[in-house]
């Protein structure tokens, strides 16, 4: 028998370390002969600390949302008892949802322990691998690719088969494999899970498109702000070089590859793949004009493939499963499956693998199972700061890269943020652009100064000073930030701002002309009363109003003066009797 | 930290502010930079290995670098500016992380914000006067799921509240203070 721990960064989190110390601490107290391991994350975040007791005829419990109390029963009552723990079991529903789900890139996500690779050579790993560099051609490998229909997972969706072919046929002995891991979108974690979760997947994925265009050396480009994932990639990397798999005469083909990790230094420009290969030579992030592009001259001037983790990690899966197995997923343009992070305003948040072609009604609400607190739907946003949100009245769009495109939004690399009647549209455009301004690398006087302008123009409408015309100059900047900046960034930078628009003038509207904010968000917008009918006169009011807006006797009624408040907000929060209005 | 002058050869006021006689100040880098040299393209990995090193990027650090790997001043500090992970000023004994990604704006980032701003009395990039925290703003720490999130050294925290934040930093003040006390009494016996 064995406990297995789900500890990826959002098991850890939510306290998987504490769960498995107090695990070790109660089986050192009895002397038990139970070993307790760790696996990846498994996708169904809302569970943390998930904890699998797997019995020796390979019969697996699952226990969710584990408390380090729940460890001794677990223990003393499950282990050595005969109680089953139902209520501290996963529930029905919750299997339901994993079932519905199709998975090829987190195959082996919350099953395997990612720091042995004994775990992934067990389920098949680089077989794959070897299949391709023993018994394929370049042209075999990349025909496969183009026969699954595989398009580029970090945003663009640009078909893999051919960014291989074109890296493959631009003249040159030295090429480079490049992944990148850099994942820039605020509200997005699948290639963390990933490379957490699975790394050998990446690795080897990478190791196939090296023999697919022929390069000898791939570097991954990770974000700073995972640390957990590089170390384990790093671990990872070992194995892979001490097995074989990676240096020189792999599977005696006389092929040889390497691989290394690249830590980035936070800035989201840095995704973009020309800017992604200025950072990687050492210098500031910019991007620059294509062509050339970097098929032809990437780093070091030199032919260069960039993919997406997510991308990589389909790989080894279509080569077992064959190129058709995979196109048989999905739509006519849009094959496989996707995988998205999907948060917010969400019961059931977490990463979810699905087939191309389902609904955004089918993933929100059959898989995430609908909104907080069952309140109202009111969009979803996707693409993060380079997409849109998409309003209810859209839920029925199947997830396609053209139908995604057709609402304002786009596919993007998996970021779903689900939103509901608090959230502000306004200020959930005024929040990207100040993203996007901020990390504007500057070289495009549009995307630079055009950014700023806008931004400024959002702050003022959701702090109650927008004016006549904010909304048709808006538009303006948009087109024209689209029309004068160089790279992806600037591109799309507007178009959270334009689907806001397009689907939520009314609110625009709403705070420019009166004053309103529906969604109760933008606070200058509020006003703050004191019901007298409720109010006990407690005072608590009064004592926490930072400019002593308020005045009352004890136990009579408060009043706040609207012209000294300063709509903090400090007095709803600490009255206790409800009393105090937001309106 | 040994009496060894520094490794390369410079007058009085040349402008890594060796005096050219005084004890390198930034030995630990050496090995670093030694490792670096032959692998083009190494100066941003550089200027991280320096900053774990000491914490944040000084002038002097960051000149001392560009002497050293034979590049410009101008051209390291250039690097060093665009990228938000480098950091110009000592940091607190905690550096809170606080995410300002998308899922943790919908879901209150900007309350627990206030609620560190209002407990600490500090403000984004700024540092206690008592050297403990410094609150810096991120996007996404990639634990969207259980947003709000903050990260403050190594430990991440999630499903944050204003109650929630401001128990946790009263808790890491007083463990602090425990240290320092301890720390005290350790040297008054010793
Ligand atoms: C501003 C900007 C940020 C980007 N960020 C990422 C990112 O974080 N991760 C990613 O895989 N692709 C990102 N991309 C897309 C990449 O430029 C590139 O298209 C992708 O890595 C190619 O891999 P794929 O074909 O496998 O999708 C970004 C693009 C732009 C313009
Ligand atoms: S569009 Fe913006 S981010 Fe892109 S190159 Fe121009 S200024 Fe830089
Ligand atoms: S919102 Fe703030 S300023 Fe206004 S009355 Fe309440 S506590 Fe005072
Ligand atoms: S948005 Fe905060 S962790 Fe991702």
């Amino acid at each position: 028998m064995k406990i297995i721990i789900g500890a990826g960064s959002c098991g850890i989190a939510a306290g998987a370390h504490k769960v498995q110390t107090a695990f070790e601490a109660i089986i050192a107290e009895k002397g038990l002969d139970l070993a307790v391991e760790q696996t990846g994350c498994i996708g169904t975040c809302y569970l943390e600390p998930i904890v699998d007791v797997v019995n020796d005829g390979g019969k697996k419990i699952t226990f969710v949302n584990v408390t380090t109390d729940d460890t001794r029963r677990i223990i003393e009552d499950y282990v050595l008892g005969e109680n089953e723990l139902k209520e501290l079991q996963i529930s029905e529903s919750d299997i339901t949802m994993i079932g519905k789900q199709k998975r090829i890139v987190l195959r082996n996500s919350g099953l395997i322990d990612p720091e042995r690779i004994e775990d992934y050579l067990a389920v098949d790993g680089y077989l794959a691998a070897k299949k391709c560099l023993t018994e394929m051609t370049s042209e075999e490998i990349i025909d496969t690719i183009k026969v699954a229909g595989l398009k580029g997972r970090g945003g663009a969706g640009f078909p893999t088969w051919f960014k291989w072919d074109a890296a493959k046929n631009s003249p040159g002995t030295t090429k480079y494999m490049v992944c990148n891991a850099d994942e820039g979108d605020p509200g997005a974690f699948m290639d963390r899970s990933v490379l957490e979760s699975d790394p050998h997947a990446l690795i080897e994925g990478m190791l196939i498109g090296a023999k697919a265009i022929g390069a000898n050396e791939g570097i991954i480009y990770v974000r700073a702000e995972y640390p957990l994932a590089i170390i384990r990639l790093q671990n990872a990397i070992d194995q892979a070089r001490e097995k074989g798999f990676l240096g020189d005469n792999i599977f005696e083909t006389g092929f040889d590859f390497d691989l290394r990790i690249k830590a980035g230094a936070g800035a989201f420009v840095c995704g973009e793949e020309t800017a992604l290969i200025a950072s990687l030579e050492g210098e500031r992030g910019m991007p620059r004009l294509k062509p050339p592009f970097p098929a032809q001259k990437g780093y070091w001037n030199k032919p260069t493939n960039i993919n997406n983790v997510e991308t990589f990690a389909n790989v080894p899966w279509i080569f077992r499963n064959g190129g058709d197995a995979y196109a048989a997923l999905g739509t006519a343009e849009s094959k496989g499956t996707k995988v998205f992070a999907l948060t917010g305003k969400i019961k059931k948040g977490g990463l979810v693998e699905i087939p191309m072609g389902l609904t955004l009604h089918d993933v929100i609400f059959d898989i995430g199972g609908g909104i907080k607190q069952d309140k109202a739907f009111k969009a979803v946003q996707m693409g993060g700061p380079s997409g849109g949100c998409i309003p209810a009245s859209l839920l029925d769009t199947q997830i396609d890269y053209a139908e995604i495109t057709k609402t304002g939004a786009i596919m993007g690399s998996g970021g779903m943020v689900v939103m509901d009647e608090t959230t502000c549209m306004v200020d959930m455009a005024r929040f990207f652009l100040d993203f996007t301004c901020k990390e504007s690398c500057g070289k495009c006087t549009y995307c630079r100064v055009g950014t700023t302008r806008m931004l400024e123009i959002l702050n003022r409408i959701t702090q109650g000073e927008g004016s006549d015309g904010d909304i048709e100059l808006l538009e303006e900047l948009c087109y024209k930030i689209k029309d004068g900046s160089l790279c992806g960034l600037g591109q799309t930078a507007p178009n959270p701002v334009l689907t806001t628009i397009k689907y939520f003038r009314n609110e625009y509207e709403d705070h420019i002309y009166h004053h309103k904010c529906t969604a109760k968000s933008c606070k200058p917008l509020l006003t703050y009363t004191i019901d007298a009918e409720k109010c006990v006169g407690c005072g608590a009011c009064k004592k926490n109003c930072p400019v002593d807006a308020i005045t009352g006797e004890k136990k009579k009624v408060h009043e706040i003066d609207q012209d000294i408040c300063i709509k903090c907000g400090k007095c709803f929060s600490v009255c206790k009797f409800d009393s105090v209005i937001i309106d | 930290m040994s009496l060894e002058t520094h490794e390369h050869h410079h007058e009085p006021g040349c402008g890594c502010g060796c005096q050219g006689d005084q004890p390198n100040p930034f030995e630990e880098l050496e090995p670093v930079l030694d490792h670096y040299a032959a692998i083009p393209g190494s100066l941003i990995t550089v200027l991280q290995k320096a900053q774990e090193l000491y914490g944040f990027l000084s002038i002097e650090l960051m000149r001392y670098i560009a002497i050293e790997t034979h590049t410009s001043i101008a051209k390291v500090y250039g690097v060093a500016t665009f990228y938000t992970q480098f950091r110009f000023e000592p940091v607190g004994k905690y550096l809170i992380m606080l995410c300002q990604g998308t899922a943790c704006h919908v879901n209150g980032s900007k309350q627990v914000e206030e609620a560190v701003m209002d407990y600490l009395n500090i403000k984004e990039g700024e540092t206690t006067p008592d050297g403990l925290f410094t609150l810096n703003n991120v996007a996404c720490l990639g634990c969207c799921s259980l947003s709000p999130v903050m990260m403050i050294n190594d430990d991440t925290y999630g499903q944050l509240t204003k109650d929630k934040v401001t128990h946790i930093l009263a808790e890491l003040k007083e463990t602090a203070g425990n240290d320092a006390i301890e720390s005290i009494t350790q040297e008054v016996t010793a």
